[in-house]
């Protein structure tokens, strides 16, 4: 049993003693596939700078291209890059260069964290007090809209933070209202209020509204977020929920967090609205902003009227591309509308030809500063009018946008349109960036205090306890073997704190050891025969060890348990230390020392 | 090899009472270390942003200074960080700019003196990340004691549960003392380090624990004074070969395991330390304060150690 647990120990713990290959994974992006054609195309711009990849295989739908070195990896990514166009997205990364029996075996060497591999890991906070307002918005919309339909006169439908204020002039038909709205939209609460000759209707989220609305919110940005990464072309990109709130982003081999933050954090959107022709611009730009209608601006500083309702917003648009108009040359985003925005777009376009119709940027940013020492949140929306055009004819389904002012920034917004809007703000909270050269030092380091480490103990066993400290020597050499091996079939994350873990281990490890030998010792002072006292020694250490290893136990899974990331991985290490320096020093030297003296008679022990 | 006689009986028991006073002078050090001078604590308990950058070559500190405090970073703590290439700088946060994307005009200021400079690391904590790992940290560390005095007290009985818990106490107070007193920086491995040293300590009490029920049950004469002298005596050689075999893989971790690694080294060094000291006059004394004797260690038959009991 030990022999057969040590020979899958070594051939899983195999993989790692194999160099990684600096490769390029390329991802078909949207109806784009990965096939025979796209390797010979990847061939052909390899041909053309004169670079031989190592292997090209096809694996999960996605192409893994070899290098000989990482120069190579970085020269023929432009050129890849550019052969294969926008629907393909090339991402550097590493890949071990195992052979294919071991592939075969589903073997592969230890998970890198970040902090060893290098790359960004971002903690993202997702305001959902703006979700709640949104939806609250978006309610109080759709109420104006059926007290229209139903022909209920009010007087005015304001929004409060996170309720929607219906005023009414008489009782009746406030109470007709209100059963109105608790008919149709059964998830919200109302409240009916008087005050003076004003009768309210006071409408709020209901608890079950309100999570359903931030699950959605939530689960929303990580799909958005999710594109966006997919778009910036990084390989093993890993984007999960943490707690209710919070979004972990963590891009391995991600180099330039600036451009990352930039990317991520962007809420922008547009929304399409006719303008407000029938009102004066220079009374609304003076305070008599007439009801129905809101006050823009547009880039150059020139205010303009535009009606408050919103025809389509960014959330019915399903691609974006960009380009060039073809009558002006200027910057251009070509956008296509889902099924429900086609239609609104439609019909308000067949009513409202040759009147002008405006492109609001909208761009939501949340931060924190500190003032007078506390943290307080500062949210700032800005919206901007980018184009506003004269609607020639009913347009639907497809249609350009023009009014941008470079083609970056036309391929900015194309790609934040395509991979879609934010359900709500949301910011940064933690970043942790770690450079791909103290990734490598942490490595280097980290290995070198091991097998340092590893030499002392393993010395210093040898010579207190000769021929058995020799056997422990032999369990404790196992015994990493074996947490690398675990370590690489749970493909559980290696991390710095991980490392230093499994020095921990190499310390403490020999502990079981020490202490059946002193009791061995114990037993031969007492008298006993060298036999007697090796299974008097072994048995009466057990309980002590388990006793002992359980107690560091409970620490690892307290730590495993609160901890984040780097942590984690300490913990893992420690709690998989904790379990194979049980099993080769109590049962792995065991065996050995019945090899060595188990048949023979003998009268001195070398303890 | 032996580095205790065989027949070690030291009267360690005998000298309790002087080890309670260095344990108190100890404890009262470490506690007026922790109240009056505070724990340095990282940014990960703060919030705030790092910047470590590695230059081609060596550089001084007011040049990256004066970089810095053009672009109006005049307060930003600026050390070497290893070697004297690599620059350690802590930032304040600004008003007039965001806090996630300070980092990045701290690194662009940065490779206006070398623009082959080298993002080594960036670190930002959100003061409200801050204040939950601060209360998660003492969080785990209350699960940690409660979950080992359970086990403890199930294993053995109350007042070992007491005792190990008393020593753990008094282990975690001196290793957090330590980074105290001399103003060591506290950050997020470190608290995973002080866990550590409860698991690590423990594990050694533990030993000398189960020597003292052992000896309780098998020597019939003696007070518990010298049974447990004995217990710690025969134990002895143990703690200090594995203390000494974990000292040395830490100080090789100390030594060439790297800067980030440095106070997760140092604290699993003087915990381990502290931790065997106290499993040897802490846990102990404190078993024998409580008064334990014979009759409150008589085996429960169905226990497996009940098999050791008939030896004699």
């Amino acid at each position: 049993m030990v022999l057969l647990v040590v020979l899958l120990g070594g051939l899983f713990a195999l993989p790692n003693l194999f160099d990684q290959d600096p490769s390029m994974e390329i991802s078909a992006q949207r109806d784009a596939v990965i096939d025979q054609t796209t390797e010979s195309r990847v061939q052909q711009a390899l041909d053309k700078v004169g670079i031989t990849a190592k292997g090209m295989a096809q694996k999960n739908g996605k192409l893994l291209v070899r290098f000989l070195s990482s120069e190579d990896q970085l020269k023929a990514m432009d050129q890849i890059a550019a052969e294969l166009g926008e629907n393909y997205t090339p991402a550097l990364t590493l890949s071990p260069d195992l052979p294919d029996w071991l592939v075969g075996l589903g073997a592969e060497p230890m998970y890198l964290g970040l902090d060893l591999r290098g790359g960004i890991h971002v903690l993202i906070d997702v305001d959902m007090e703006a979700a709640i307002e949104q939806a609250a918005e978006r309610y109080s919309s759709d109420i104006r809209t059926l007290l229209r339909e139903n022909k209920l006169r009010y007087i005015r439908i304001s929004r409060e933070n996170e309720q929607v204020v219906v005023k009414f002039n008489n009782p009746e038909k406030r109470d007709q209202a209100s059963d109105l709205i608790g008919n149709e939209f059964r998830s919200l609460n109302l409240e009916s209020v008087d005050e003076g000759d004003a009768f309210l209707v006071l409408v709020s989220l209901s608890p079950v509204e309100r999570q359903e609305v931030q699950k959605f919110a939530l689960q929303q940005n990580i799909t958005t977020l999710r594109n966006r990464v997919n778009a910036l072309g990084i390989a093993e990109p890993l984007i999960q929920q943490q707690g209710i709130r919070r979004i972990v982003v963590q891009l391995p081999g991600a180099q330039d967090p600036a451009k990352l933050k930039e990317i991520l954090g962007a809420t922008a959107t547009l929304e399409y609205r006719l303008a407000d022709t029938e009102h004066s611009v220079e009374d609304a730009v003076n305070g008599r902003i007439p009801p129905g209608s809101n006050l823009y601006h547009e880039r150059d500083g020139q205010p303009v009227l535009l009606k408050k309702r919103v025809i389509v917003t960014g959330n019915q648009i399903v691609d974006a591309s960009s380009g060039l108009d073809q009558q002006t040359g200027q910057p251009a985003v070509f956008v296509s509308l889902d099924g429900v925005g086609a239609k609104r777009m439609r019909r308000m376009t067949n009513e409202n030809v040759g009147k002008p119709m405006a492109v609001v940027f909208i761009e939501n940013r949340t931060t924190t500063r500190i003032v007078d020492g506390e943290p307080v949140k500062v949210k700032k929306r800005v919206e901007e009018v980018i184009s506003i055009a004269t609607i020639r004819e009913p347009f639907g389904r497809r249609f350009q946008t023009t009014g941008l002012d470079t083609t970056e920034e036309a391929r900015d917004l194309a790609l934040l349109l395509r991979a879609g809007a934010l359900a709500a703000p949301i910011e940064i909270v933690e970043e942790r960036t770690i450079g791909p050269s103290l990734g490598q030092d942490s490595i280097d380091q980290g290995f070198k205090s091991v097998m340092i480490g590893l030499a002392l103990v393993m010395v210093f066993m040898a010579i207190y306890y000769r021929i058995f400290g020799l056997v422990a020597d032999m369990a404790l050499v196992m015994n990493l073997v074996l947490i690398v091996a675990i370590l690489s079939m749970l493909q559980a994350t290696l991390t710095l704190p991980g490392i230093a873990g499994i020095v921990l281990t190499v310390g403490m490890a020999v502990d079981a050891n020490v202490l059946i030998f002193q009791r061995i010792r114990e037993e031969i002072a007492n008298g006993n025969s060298p036999q007697t006292s090796i299974q008097a020694g072994y048995e009466k250490a057990f309980s002590t060890i388990i006793d002992a290893n359980i107690t560091t136990l409970i620490a690892a899974v307290v730590l495993f348990s609160f901890g984040t990331g780097p942590i984690k991985g300490f913990a893992v290490t420690l709690a998989i230390g904790i379990c194979t320096s049980m099993f080769t020093a109590i049962i792995g030297t065991r065996a050995v020392i019945n090899l060595i003296y188990g048949r023979k008679r003998v009268k001195a022990l070398a303890i | 090899m032996q580095i205790l006689n065989k027949e070690a009986r030291y009267d360690l028991m005998g000298k309790r009472n002087l080890a309670l006073v260095l344990s108190g002078i100890l404890l009262l050090i470490s506690l007026g270390a922790i109240i009056v001078r505070g724990l340095n604590l990282g940014i990960d308990f703060t919030g705030g942003t790092l910047v470590e950058v590695g230059y081609p070559q060596a550089v001084e500190l007011p040049v990256v200074r004066e970089a810095l405090s053009k672009d109006g970073f005049g307060d930003a703590v600026i050390q070497h960080f290893g070697t004297s290439k690599d620059v350690l700088v802590r930032l304040a946060p600004r008003e007039d700019i965001e806090s996630a994307v300070l980092s990045d005009r701290a690194f662009t200021a940065m490779q206006s003196i070398d623009p082959n400079v080298d993002l080594r690391r960036v670190e930002f904590v959100g003061p409200q990340v801050g204040d939950e790992l601060t209360e998660d940290g003492g969080l785990a560390m209350l699960y940690a004691l409660i979950g080992i005095l359970i086990y403890v007290g199930l294993r053995f009985e109350y007042r070992f549960a007491v005792g190990s818990v008393i020593a753990l106490v008094h282990d975690v107070l001196i290793t957090i003392g330590f980074f105290a007193l001399f103003q060591v920086e506290f950050d997020l491995p470190v608290l995973a380090a002080v866990l550590a040293v409860i698991g690590y300590s423990l594990n050694d009490t533990i030993v000398v624990f189960d020597r003292i029920r052992e000896n309780f049950r098998k020597i019939r004469k003696g007070e518990a004074v010298s049974i447990i002298n004995t217990s710690v005596n025969q134990t002895l050689s143990r703690t200090l070969i594995t203390s000494g075999t974990t000292l040395l893989v830490l100080a090789a971790l100390f030594l060439f395991g790297g800067e980030i690694i440095h106070g997760f080294a140092l604290a699993l060094i003087v915990g381990v330390v502290i931790g065997t000291y106290s499993s040897i006059y802490v846990a102990s004394s404190s078993v024998l304060f409580m008064g334990v004797s014979r009759a409150d260690l008589m085996p429960v038959k169905k226990e497996d150690e009940g098999a050791q009991e008939e030896v004699p």
